[in-house]
């Protein structure tokens, strides 16, 4: 039962990353548009994001009622010690959602308009940033559950060099998928030729950052190339990744929309697999070599087995209505035109 | 203000925010349907308008309720991790179910909000009624947790450990029906006089007569049965708080000495120090009648529970009166609308009862943040009802005091910019909807 947890908690998690990630990449690629092209991704995206726009924020929702339910100590361990990012994060979530829904309703276009969209771009970039910086904290062995100060409590946690590229890191995938998304959205050839171009930058950006990974993993001693490669899964996830990115290059300049997102979603959850499967179980590993395991400080057996039969049940009503929606208004965009 | 204020303070802000568009989201969407029902029926195109120009605002309400939501669900760890530590394994399954529940909502309004001509009508109806039915068990769901706080079951508690937890027990505390009922229909009084309300406004300007009055009735129709059920659901909580938690009972009455015969205290004002209630209007037997059914029976006072486990008096009391007081109201306004409605149709358009209605707007709402100020605060010293204090589970992070201010600064402008927006919906139906 625990193992259909967890598998529950990784796919939430892996869902949120990728349907999430396009959703946040969408106003990152608003952000670094030229005046010309912001309205284009901003139309392309709300018709494509907006029936599923709910739903791809509720996969988070989703992971942190399976931590404080069956995890709880690890939930209040990342909500004792990296409280500053966590609430950073919020903000964003608080000032993206609302903003996202302000400017597609307010009834009257003035003025207005542009502060919307000035607050959903800018959050769109914070909010990825700092969940990096909070998946950083979890592996980089700087949370001391022993500290006594404020600072080396809950400062230092989290606020690095490692923790600041993997940031990046994220805010570049995410406008990695947004704009492979949108590249099968767009009609005309002249967009599409656009968004090719946007699709490249972002993935020579990401690219960069995930050299600044590396970089900064090994100034702040974070064995990550040990990690990655003292593995076979992690070499041949992060190998698989890298030779897909190849094909995906190509595959870029003869458009060929699903197979990019296909490639583009397989790079990402390789990424994903190499970063969690290393240490796993293990979750959170912290200062001084202990560390926190979804296998051991997994909540009673009752818990994990009420919970397990409540995330089984619910997705027999969920997974089948989830695909229908995207089925149906994938089928109707046709007809809409 | 110190840390432990602040943190309670931020959690109350941070629900007190969120109910408020919580019951318009579990609310609104059978509204909708109902006046969505009426335009497939009739094909009266006025029906159709009221449908959507509803669906705009729902829509704004529902983001602003997931993303508050959203920020709850993290805020428990963040202000609470002691708490969370413990309870989050035995409390739990109403949250793992309400998360399905969310999610299914929020597939239904995608279908809802998004489908308009491009579904089969009674399929995309059918979304919109998915959508109030699944918001509605997220409430109740979410009751239920809380309700395990007011009445902790399900686990045993042995030198301060927690064991032999069946999360199914907890969900069905004592507390979670009682507390369930009057959640939902307060949702139900709350939002269907506010709506009610808003499109008396706009009947009395003599703006789009026709399509207010349909929008209207449906509203006030849903707000006046649900405000007369209201008091008797409200009778069923307070019997319950007196057998679980007279402490809480006591406070909300201000009944300092315990006796037999007590009296039903209205108005007056409390001095804590002095354990009395000055300028009351006091009524002899009522509060025994009201706590156990028999104006003879005994209630206990707070001299029978030691000082440190009183919680704040003056607030519970004055909180309960305030939602009792409104109540009243609401159930008195309804009575008159139920008479207009049978006999003396021609009220309908009287200045007087349109202005009663228009008065009524916020009263609901305040009504609910009353209430709750009733049971959360009526249950202090206590996170847990008798296991674990308050104190006992905030967060050890010096300076949540500035992530109140934050947090206090984010809501009052989201507070702001959605009745701006609100505003401004309403203030175009005349010129979407001319008709
Ligand atoms: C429209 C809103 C509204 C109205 C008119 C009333 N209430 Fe209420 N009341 C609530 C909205 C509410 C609430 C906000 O929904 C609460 C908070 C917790 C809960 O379950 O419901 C609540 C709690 C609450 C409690 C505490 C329950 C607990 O702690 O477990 C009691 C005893 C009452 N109510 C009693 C009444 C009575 C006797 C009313 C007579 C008119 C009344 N309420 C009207
Ligand atoms: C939405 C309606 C609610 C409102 C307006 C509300 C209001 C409040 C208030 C005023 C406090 C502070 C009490 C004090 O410190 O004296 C509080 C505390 C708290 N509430 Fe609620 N509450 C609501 C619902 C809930 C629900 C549904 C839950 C959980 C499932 C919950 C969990 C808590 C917790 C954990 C605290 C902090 C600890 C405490 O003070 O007891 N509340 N709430
Ligand atoms: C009495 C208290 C509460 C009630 C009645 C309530 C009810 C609801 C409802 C009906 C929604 C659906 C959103 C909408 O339709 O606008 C919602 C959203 C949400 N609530 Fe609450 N809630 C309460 C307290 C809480 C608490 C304490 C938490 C966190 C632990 C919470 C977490 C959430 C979340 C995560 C969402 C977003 C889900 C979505 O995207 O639809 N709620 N709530």
């Amino acid at each position: 039962m625990l193992y259909i947890v967890i598998a529950f908690l990784w796919t939430s998690i892996w869902l949120y990353l990728l349907l999430g990630g396009a959703d946040f990449g969408a106003g990152i690629i608003e952000l670094i548009s030229k005046r010309e092209h912001k309205s284009k991704t901003r139309h392309t995206m709300y018709r494509v994001i907006g029936p599923i726009w709910e739903a791809n924020h509720m996969w988070l929702i989703i992971a942190i009622v399976i931590l404080f339910v069956g995890f709880p100590k690890i939930y209040t361990t990342m909500s004792i010690f990296v409280h500053i990012p966590l609430t950073a994060m919020l903000l964003g979530i608080i000032a993206r959602g609302t903003a996202f829904v302000f400017r597609n309703y307010d009834a009257v276009e003035d003025r207005m308009q542009s502060i919307y969209n000035r607050i959903f771009v800018y959050s769109s970039a914070i909010t990825p940033f700092f969940l990096g910086i909070i998946a950083a904290s979890t592996v980089s062995r700087k949370i001391d559950v022993g500290a006594t100060n404020f600072l080396s409590a809950y400062v230092d946690s989290w606020l690095n060099s490692f923790g600041i590229a993997v940031g990046l890191f994220t805010v570049c995938i995410c406008g990695f998928l947004a704009a492979i998304y949108i590249i099968g959205e767009v009609h005309s050839s002249d967009d599409r030729q656009h968004f090719i171009r946007v699709a490249k930058k972002m993935i020579v950006a990401a690219f960069v950052a995930g050299g600044l990974v590396f970089i900064a993993a090994h100034y702040e001693q974070i064995p990550l190339l040990d990690w990655i490669f003292g593995h076979w899964i992690g070499s041949l996830a992060i190998g698989a990744a890298s030779i897909s990115l190849i094909f995906l290059w190509i595959s870029l300049s003869k458009n060929r929309a699903i197979l990019i997102r296909l490639l583009a979603g397989f790079q990402v959850s390789m990424i994903l697999l190499a970063a969690t499967y290393i240490h796993f179980p293990k979750i959170i590993l912290l200062k001084g070599g202990a560390s926190l395991s979804l296998v051991e400080d997994a909540g009673l057996n009752k818990t994990i087995e009420a919970l397990a039969w409540a995330l089984l049940l619910g997705s027999i009503f969920i997974l089948p209505a989830l695909f229908y929606l995207i089925y149906s208004f994938e089928k109707k965009k046709g007809i809409a035109h | 203000m110190d840390d432990f204020l602040a943190a309670r303070s931020q959690m109350a802000l941070s629900l007190g925010f969120h109910i408020i568009f919580a019951c318009i989201g579990m609310v609104m969407p059978f509204f909708m349907a109902i006046a969505h029902y009426k335009w497939l029926r009739t094909g009266e195109q006025v029906y159709k308008n009221v449908t959507k120009a509803w669906s705009k605002g729902v829509a704004i309400f529902f983001a602003t309720g997931a993303v508050s939501g959203t920020v709850l669900s993290f805020e428990l760890g963040l202000l609470w991790p002691t708490f969370m530590e413990h309870a989050g394994p035995i409390f739990g399954m109403p949250f793992s179910l309400e998360g399905t529940a969310f999610f299914i909502e929020a597939i239904a309004l995608g279908f809802f909000l998004y489908g308009w001509d491009k579904f089969n009508p009674w399929f995309h109806w059918f979304t919109g009624v998915i959508v109030g039915i699944s918001g509605l068990a997220s409430g109740i769901l979410v009751v239920a947790a809380n309700a395990w706080m007011n009445s902790p079951a399900g686990f045993e508690y042995v030198d301060g450990k927690y064991t032999n937890i069946n999360p199914i027990d907890a969900m069905f505390n004592d507390a979670w029906f009682s507390q369930a009922l009057h959640m939902t229909l307060a949702a139900f009084a709350a939002t269907g006089f506010a709506v009610a309300g808003v499109h008396a406004f706009m009947i009395k300007k003599g703006k789009n007569i026709n399509f207010h009055e349909k929008a209207f009735r449906i509203a006030a129709i849903f707000a006046t049965v649900a405000a007369v059920l209201q008091p008797l659901s409200g009778d069923i909580s307070a019997k319950d708080v007196a057998k679980r938690q007279p402490a809480k009972l006591a406070a909300m009455e201000a009944h300092f000495k315990t006796e037999k015969e007590a009296p039903l205290i209205i108005g007056g004002l409390v001095d804590e120090k002095a354990n009395e209630v000055k300028y009351a209007v006091k009524i002899p037997g009522l509060l025994s009648w009201m706590a156990h059914g028999n104006s003879k029976a005994t209630v206990t006072g707070l001299d029978q529970i030691p000082k440190n486990y009183h919680p704040p008096i003056a607030i519970t009391h004055y909180a309960f009166q305030v939602m009792v007081g409104l109540g009243m109201l609401m159930l008195s306004l309804s009575i008159i609308y139920f008479i207009t409605l049978a006999k003396k149709r021609s009220w309908l358009r009287s200045p007087w009862l349109l202005n009663l209605f228009i008065l009524a707007i916020p009263l609901g709402f305040i009504a609910i943040e009353a209430g709750w100020m009733v049971t959360e605060i009526g249950r202090q010293p206590w996170i847990i009802y008798g296991i674990m204090r308050t104190v006992d589970a905030v967060t050890p992070m010096p300076g949540i005091v500035y992530s109140f201010y934050l947090f206090t600064a984010v809501y009052v402008s989201l507070s702001i910019i959605v009745a701006f927006l609100l505003y401004r919906q309403i203030k175009m139906v005349g010129r979407i909807y001319d008709i």
